[in-house]
């Protein structure tokens, strides 16, 4: 474990990237000695509004590394939050909706797998079923006038909190900010550092191989499609639960889609995907600055359309040169004998 | 047989669809009978109900023909509802901005440039799907949030009806309203021109068949010297300047002028119903006329039996899974009669 940290750390000390991380502090360490009240609240923002489409680009990358492409996502956090939502306000506890999220977007995970692996069902069309049949059901039973008790306290965290900048940016955060966060970095170390990982490597990029060499490809297809919805549960839990506190008609509001775009830009890594996601934040929060402080201004709709006009902008510009898992798209149906 | 075996799976679904909606509507405490026969003497049986459904069921069946063309182009255009609008609020614009044209030539001018600013959107999505390899479903959501974010700026701001509190363009002129007739709006019999244009170009034309040869085999069309990205772009222009000519006649046959919340909803809609039609042309006429009284009618629901209009969300919701899932065709044991693939990588052709 210890010996893959250096090594980790050795190959991003030596690649051009450290060039890049060091231009980024030089920059906020400007910004900050300018002015430093704005400085921190574009960084927190940055995180908040990055990191639920962080989240959500995992859940898109744990199915496309095993050769399922999920449309879906924008379904399983409509879904999600909506049952965080009345579950927790119906019990008037945050914890009983928590788990409704994660249930309910394993349920939407499980629906994709059956359509897509079992089923063998174009996996565009299986995802979009996902989406069109969330919104149907969330429109349908949704009531006003229901609220939560609180949404989930920030934690400080002792000792780091109090760092400057840093602390206020990072360290005094939701529950679900910090497991996101681990989980995201936990997944990098999973995919590139253990059997699992490698093995859902090996499905994605070329299924029929995978079940040569005797790994079960329907059953890792499975569970990593469950799995990622329901992460993309807790990630409905976070938007609802944590930042907003409530929840209307299309809440998601087309963050499923834009998490995709995410995990192209971010190359189907986690950590890519996450500093993309955070880049989107920072668009997002750095706009809003500029609006508060007076400095420009721009009308809402502009500012609202910015997540979808960077989604195509980025795409545009990164999707022609990466390349996906391999097997992304296709349903596996072993030869027969 | 092949009709048959063409048409029992949507009429399945449908039949489940209601099943499922009347069961909710039992767990919600109404009465479901009374609600479905509201819902359908309504819309069919009154001379105000039947103007409204068909007056629902024209751009309904218009981006329904927007959505089979990519279909059968191997295009999953769900960006129906960015282009309509777009075609919706620039034949506004057209309506009320020039003046003094005679009837004749301004209502075909408003649908023109109704169709052109669709197939601008319909055009973004094309070109980065053949020149960049990017999903056309990511490009045409975002552009559909985009779209009613400049829409609703424009409507809101520089084309805002002046003295009004809400966001709306002013009313277009006489000059370019479609009118009716006998009770049914002439927009839909637009459409139903349209859907045999539509299936005469895919039946007899070499357009039609480039589109379906790019479709079924990108290889075997490029190998047959078919030009596979020009094709590309071409075919969703023309899903979006349909949608937009769809958006145009909305626009000038029932609203009479723009408002960010009138059309919502129906370009998806529309994927249902050319999904629940096989992505036939002339199937999406009768699949437009009931959705149409279903969306029409939906609210008359509510008076009558108590029942949230969304139950149709809900229903179409239903009736789009079971047409698209393989259970019925299993359980029935057809052969697997999947409509369409149109699955491709985010970064390759």
């Amino acid at each position: 474990m210890v010996g893959v940290v250096t090594k980790m750390t050795k190959s991003v000390m030596r690649s051009k990237k450290t060039i890049y991380l060091y231009l980024v502090i030089l920059a906020i360490a400007i910004a900050y000695t300018i002015n430093s009240v704005s400085t921190v609240a574009v960084a927190a923002s940055s995180i908040t509004f990055g990191l639920p489409l962080a989240m959500a680009a995992m859940v898109g990358i744990m199915c496309e590394r095993t050769g399922v492409v999920n449309i879906g996502i924008e379904g399983t956090l409509l879904t999600s939050s909506f049952f965080g939502f009345f579950v927790a306000a119906l019990s008037q506890n945050l914890i009983w909706g928590l788990i409704a999220a994660i249930a309910s977007g394993a349920a939407t995970g499980l629906l994709l797998a059956l359509l897509t692996v079992s089923w063998k069902m174009d996996q565009i069309i299986a995802g979009t079923i996902v989406n069109i049949l969330a919104t149907g059901l969330t429109s349908f039973f949704y009531k006003q006038g229901y609220s939560l008790p609180a949404i989930f306290p920030r934690w400080s965290i002792p000792g780091l909190a109090e760092i400057p900048f840093l602390g206020r940016v990072l360290f005094q955060s939701g529950p679900i900010t910090y497991f996101g966060l681990i989980f995201i970095l936990v997944l990098y170390f999973a995919i590139y550092h253990t059997p699992w990982g490698l093995r859902t490597r090996a499905i994605g990029e070329h299924p029929s191989s995978a079940d040569t060499s005797g790994i079960s490809v329907l059953r890792i297809k499975y569970t990593n499609v469950v799995i990622a919805g329901a992460f993309g549960g807790l990630t409905g839990a976070y938007l609802t639960l944590e930042l907003v506190g409530s929840f209307d008609r299309g809440f998601s509001a087309g963050k499923g889609f834009t998490a995709l775009a995410i995990m192209i830009f971010g190359r189907w890594n986690p950590i890519g995907a996450l500093l993309a996601a955070v880049f989107f934040g920072f668009a997002q929060a750095l706009a809003n600055q500029l609006m508060i402080d007076g400095l420009v201004n721009i009308p809402g709709p502009f500012i609202n359309m910015l997540p979808y006009v960077l989604t195509i902008v980025v795409l545009a510009f990164s999707a022609g040169k990466v390349r996906g898992p391999a097997a992304a798209g296709q349903p596996y149906e072993r030869e027969k004998a | 047989m092949r009709f048959i075996r063409a048409w029992i799976t949507p009429l399945i679904a449908l039949f489940i669809a209601f099943a499922i909606g009347a069961i909710l509507m039992i767990t919600q405490g109404s009465d479901p009978v009374k609600a479905y026969q509201s819902l359908f003497t309504t819309a069919f049986s009154t001379q105000e109900g039947l103007a409204k459904t068909f007056g629902k069921a024209t751009p309904l069946a218009i981006s329904g023909l927007a959505v089979v063309i990519g279909l059968r182009a191997g295009l999953f255009n769900i960006g129906a509802q960015g282009q309509l609008i777009s075609g919706a609020l620039a034949a506004a614009w057209a309506g009320y901005a020039i003046t003094g044209l005679p009837m004749i030539a301004h209502v075909p001018l408003c649908l023109l440039i109704g169709g052109f600013f669709g197939s601008i959107v319909g055009y973004i999505a094309g070109a980065l799907k053949a020149y960049r390899g990017i999903h056309e479903v990511i490009t045409t959501i975002m552009l559909n949030s985009i779209v009613l974010q400049l829409a609703e700026y424009l409507s809101n701001g520089p084309l805002k009806e002046e003295g009004s509190i809400i966001a709306r363009t002013p009313e277009v002129l006489d000059t370019a309203k479609i009118g009716s007739v006998a009770g049914l709006p002439i927009g839909f019999f637009l459409s139903g021109l349209l859907a045999l244009g539509v299936w005469w170009i895919f039946k007899k034309t070499t357009t039609g068949f480039r589109f379906e040869t790019v479709g079924k085999n990108k290889n075997a069309a490029w190998y047959a010297g078919i030009a596979v990205k020009r094709n590309t772009v071409f075919a969703m222009v023309a899903c979006g300047a349909l949608a937009g000519f769809g958006g145009a006649v909305e626009t000038l046959g029932v609203v009479g002028k723009f408002e960010p919340a009138f059309n919502q909803g129906l370009g998806f809609d529309g994927i249902t119903i050319a999904l629940l039609a096989r992505a036939n042309p002339l199937a999406v006429i009768p699949g437009a006329i009931l959705f149409g009284g279903m969306r029409g009618a939906g609210p008359t629901m509510q008076f009558s039996a108590g029942v949230s209009p969304e139950i149709i969300d809900l229903i179409l919701a239903i009736v789009l899974f079971f047409v698209t899932a393989p259970i019925i065709s299993r359980i029935l044991k057809l052969k697997n009669d999947t409509t369409t693939q149109v699955t491709s990588g985010w970064g390759s052709n």
